[in-house]
C-alpha cells in the first residue's frame, strides 16, 4: 500500500510550465495568491479562474488531480462557506427560514470565499504538480539565499529538506518490513479501540526511530568523506538559467495579477 | 615525535636511491599504529602496534572477522578516526595534522556498506556530482566528471533516476561513482558487498577491479569473504587488532591453521586440498586457489 508513492505531488511532464524558473515559478505563485485576496469583487475572480484553467491545460494536468487535492479541503470549504452564508448580515434579506437568514452579503462573501479557496488550492498545487521537490528545494534555496548575508542557514535548510526528501521512500520501505516483522510476531494492528491500535504503533514507531538514528549518524559519515562541510565554497552542478518563457510567463501574470489588484482598489 | 619519523623516512629514501622509489610509491603507510575508543588505559585496544604500507596502484584486501579491527583500520585511512598512537601517512601526509584533513579525504575515497545510508540526493547525477560540489569544482567540470564517472561504473543510463528504484548492486555502483567524481588516487571499500546479492556482489566486484586495472585506482578491500581477498593482489589478515598475515592469496591461504585461528575459512579449493594433504598424506602443493589449480595438482599427482 505504501508501495508506490510519489515524492510530494510532483506530477512529471514536459510543458513549458514544467520548464520554468523554479524560483520565477514560486515568486509568480505568490504573487498570485496574494492578488487573490486584495479582490472583494467575486467578478473579479472570473479571471484568475480562467487563467488557472488555462495553466492546467498547458501543464496536461488532469483534472481528477486537482480533485485530489481539494479533497482534504471539502470539510473546511464547507464550513466556510455555511458560516458566512448563514451568519453575516447584510441590506436585503434573500430568504429566511427559522434562525437562518441568507443575506445578500453573505451569498457574495460566500461565493467570493469559495472562489478564493479553490483557486489559492488550484494555483499552489500547479505549482508542485509542475515543479520536482528537488527543484522546488533548489528554487528555494536560491530565493532565501540574500538571507545567508544576515547569517540566516539558507544552505542547511534546504540540504535538510533534500535530505529529507531522499529518505522518504527508504524509511517507507523500513516500515514495511518492521510491520511484516511485526505481524508474524503476533502484533495486531488493525483491530481493536482508538488506544489499542495507537498502542500497537509503539513497536513499529520505536525501531524506526532507532534505525532513523542509525542512519543518520552513517550518513553523516559518508557526506563528510565526500568532503561536504557546509555550504561555504560549494558550487553546484545544476545553474538556474532564465530563459525566455520565464519571461513571458512573468509578464502574463503580472499584467493579470497587478490588473485584478488595481481594480480592486479602484473598486 | 611525528615529524621525526617523517624525517627518518625522508632521509632512508634520500640515502639511498633504490630506497627512494620504493618510498615514493608506498601510498599508504602506518607506523606502529594504535587506536582505542576512550582515552583510559584500561579502554581495549581496536588497534595494536599495526604497520602496513600499500603500494600505489595495488590491490589489497584485508581480512578479518567482526571486531578484528578491520574497519577501524579502513576509517584511519580517510581521517574519521585519528590515532591513539603511532601514525598514518597518506601519500606522505600525516593524517593526524589538521592541514591535510580535506586533502586527504579527497585522495582516499571511502565507500561504505550499505548503500542506502551513503547516497544524499534523489537523483542519481546529482549524488554523483555531491563530493565536487563541495568540493568547490566549476559547474562545467562537475558535469563533465559526474559523466565520466558515471560512465566508467556503467550507470549512465540511470543518471536522472531515483536511487530508492535501483538495486543494491546499481546503488554501490553509484555511491563508488560519487567517490570516483573526486578524483581520488585510492578508494577504500568497506565491506562493499556485505548487504548485496551474488548478482550486486559480481557487479561490485567487477567494477573496482576494473578501476584498479584500467585507471592504475589504488584499492583497499575491506571484506569478510575468501573468494573476494582471493582476487586481490594482497591479502591482509586481521585478528584482534593486529596483523597476523600479510601476502599474495597463496602465500596467506596455504596457512590454514593460522588462518581457521582467527576464525575465518579459507576458500573451498584450499581446504580441500589441505585436508587431502594432511589426512590423506598426498603431495599436493598448498597454495592451490581455483579449482583448475587444484584439479591440475592432483592430474599431476596421479600421471
Amino acid at each position: 500500500m505504501l508501495n508506490d508513492i510519489t515524492l510530494g505531488q510532483y506530477f512529471p511532464g514536459n510543458s513549458p510550465l514544467h520548464k520554468m524558473d523554479p524560483r520565477i515559478k514560486i515568486l509568480l505563485t505568490v504573487l498570485f495568491v496574494v492578488s487573490l485576496f486584495l479582490v472583494s469583487d467575486p467578478l473579479f475572480l472570473i479571471a484568475p479562474v480562467i487563467f488557472i484553467g488555462i495553466l492546467y491545460l498547458i501543464a496536461r494536468i488532469p483534472v481528477r488531480f486537482l480533485l485530489k487535492s481539494l479533497k482534504p479541503l471539502i470539510p473546511i470549504l464547507i464550513f466556510t462557506t455555511v458560516l458566512n452564508l448563514f451568519f453575516l448580515p447584510g441590506d436585503v434579506t434573500l430568504f429566511s427560514f427559522w434562525v437562518i437568514q441568507i443575506s445578500d452579503k453573505g451569498l457574495l462573501n460566500a461565493i467570493l470565499v469559495l472562489i478564493r479557496i479553490v483557486c489559492l488550492i488550484a494555483g499552489s498545487s500547479l505549482l508542485t504538480y509542475t515543479t520536482s521537490p528537488i527543484a522546488l528545494t533548489d528554487g528555494i534555496e536560491r530565493l532565501l539565499s540574500p538571507l545567508g548575508k544576515l547569517k540566516f542557514p539558507v544552505h542547511d535548510l534546504a540540504m535538510m529538506m533534500s535530505i529529507a526528501l531522499r529518505f522518504i521512500p527508504t524509511l517507507i520501505e523500513e516500515t514495511e518490513k518492521i510491520m511484516s516483522a511485526q505481524k508474524a510476531r503476533g502484533a495486531d494492528m488493525e483491530t481493536g479501540s482508538l488506544v489499542q491500535r495507537a498502542k500497537a504503533l509503539v513497536p513499529i514507531l520505536i525501531p524506526l526511530l532507532v534505525s532513523a538514528f542509525r542512519r543518520a549518524e552513517e550518513l553523516a559519515l559518508a557526506m563528510e568523506c565526500r568532503c561536504y562541510r557546509g555550504g561555504e565554497g560549494r558550487t553546484r552542478m545544476k545553474q538556474l538559467k532564465l530563459h525566455l518563457r520565464d519571461l513571458w510567463g512573468s509578464l502574463i501574470t503580472v499584467i493579470l495579477c497587478g490588473g485584478m489588484i488595481a481594480l480592486g482598489f479602484l473598486l | 615525535m611525528h615529524e621525526s619519523i617523517l624525517c627518518v623516512i625522508l632521509y632512508i629514501s634520500m640515502a639511498c636511491p633504490g630506497e627512494r622509489i620504493l618510498a615514493l610509491t608506498e601510498y599508504i603507510h602506518a607506523v606502529n599504529l594504535s587506536f582505542s575508543y576512550q582515552n583510559e588505559p584500561e579502554a581495549p585496544q581496536v588497534l595494536k602496534d599495526v604497520s602496513l604500507s600499500v603500494e600505489k596502484g595495488s590491490f589489497v584486501a584485508v581480512l578479518g572477522h567482526n571486531g578484528s579491527g578491520k574497519s577501524t583500520l579502513a576509517k584511519h585511512m580517510n581521517v574519521i578516526l585519528l590515532p591513539s598512537g603511532g601514525s598514518l601517512f597518506v601519500n606522505g601526509m600525516d593524517t593526524s595534522l589538521e592541514e591535510h584533513l580535506w586533502e586527504i579525504r579527497q585522495q582516499v575515497g571511502m565507500v561504505f556498506q550499505n548503500p542506502d545510508n551513503q547516497l544524499v540526493a534523489t537523483v542519481v547525477e546529482e549524488d554523483v556530482a555531491f563530493a565536487p560540489e563541495n568540493m568547490g569544482v566549476p559547474p562545467e567540470e562537475i558535469r563533465r566528471r559526474v559523466e565520466e564517472a558515471l560512465r566508467t561504473v556503467g550507470m549512465w543510463d540511470f543518471r536522472d533516476h531515483a536511487p530508492h528504484r535501483l538495486s543494491g548492486g546499481q546503488k554501490q555502483r553509484i555511491a563508488i561513482a560519487g567517490v570516483l567524481a573526486m578524483h581520488p588516487d585510492c578508494i577504500v571499500l568497506d565491506e562493499p558487498t556485505a548487504m548485496l546479492d551474488p548478482r550486486g556482489r559480481r557487479e561490485v566486484l567487477e567494477t573496482i577491479h576494473r578501476l584498479n586495472r584500467e585507471s592504475g585506482m589504488t584499492v583497499i578491500l575491506i571484506t569478510h569473504y575468501m573468494d573476494e581477498a582471493a582476487q586481490a593482489d594482497r591479502v591482509v589478515v586481521m585478528d584482534s587488532g593486529t596483523v597476523i598475515a600479510d601476502g599474495t592469496p597463496k602465500e596467506v591461504f596455504s596457512q590454514v591453521e593460522l588462518i581457521r585461528s582467527a576464525g575465518l575459512d579459507v576458500p573451498q579449493t584450499t581446504d580441500l586440498v589441505h585436508w587431502l594433504r594432511t589426512e590423506k598424506g598426498l603431495d599436493l602443493p598448498a597454495d592451490c586457489l581455483t579449482v583448475e589449480e587444484a584439479a591440475d595438482a592432483v592430474a599431476k599427482l596421479f600421471s
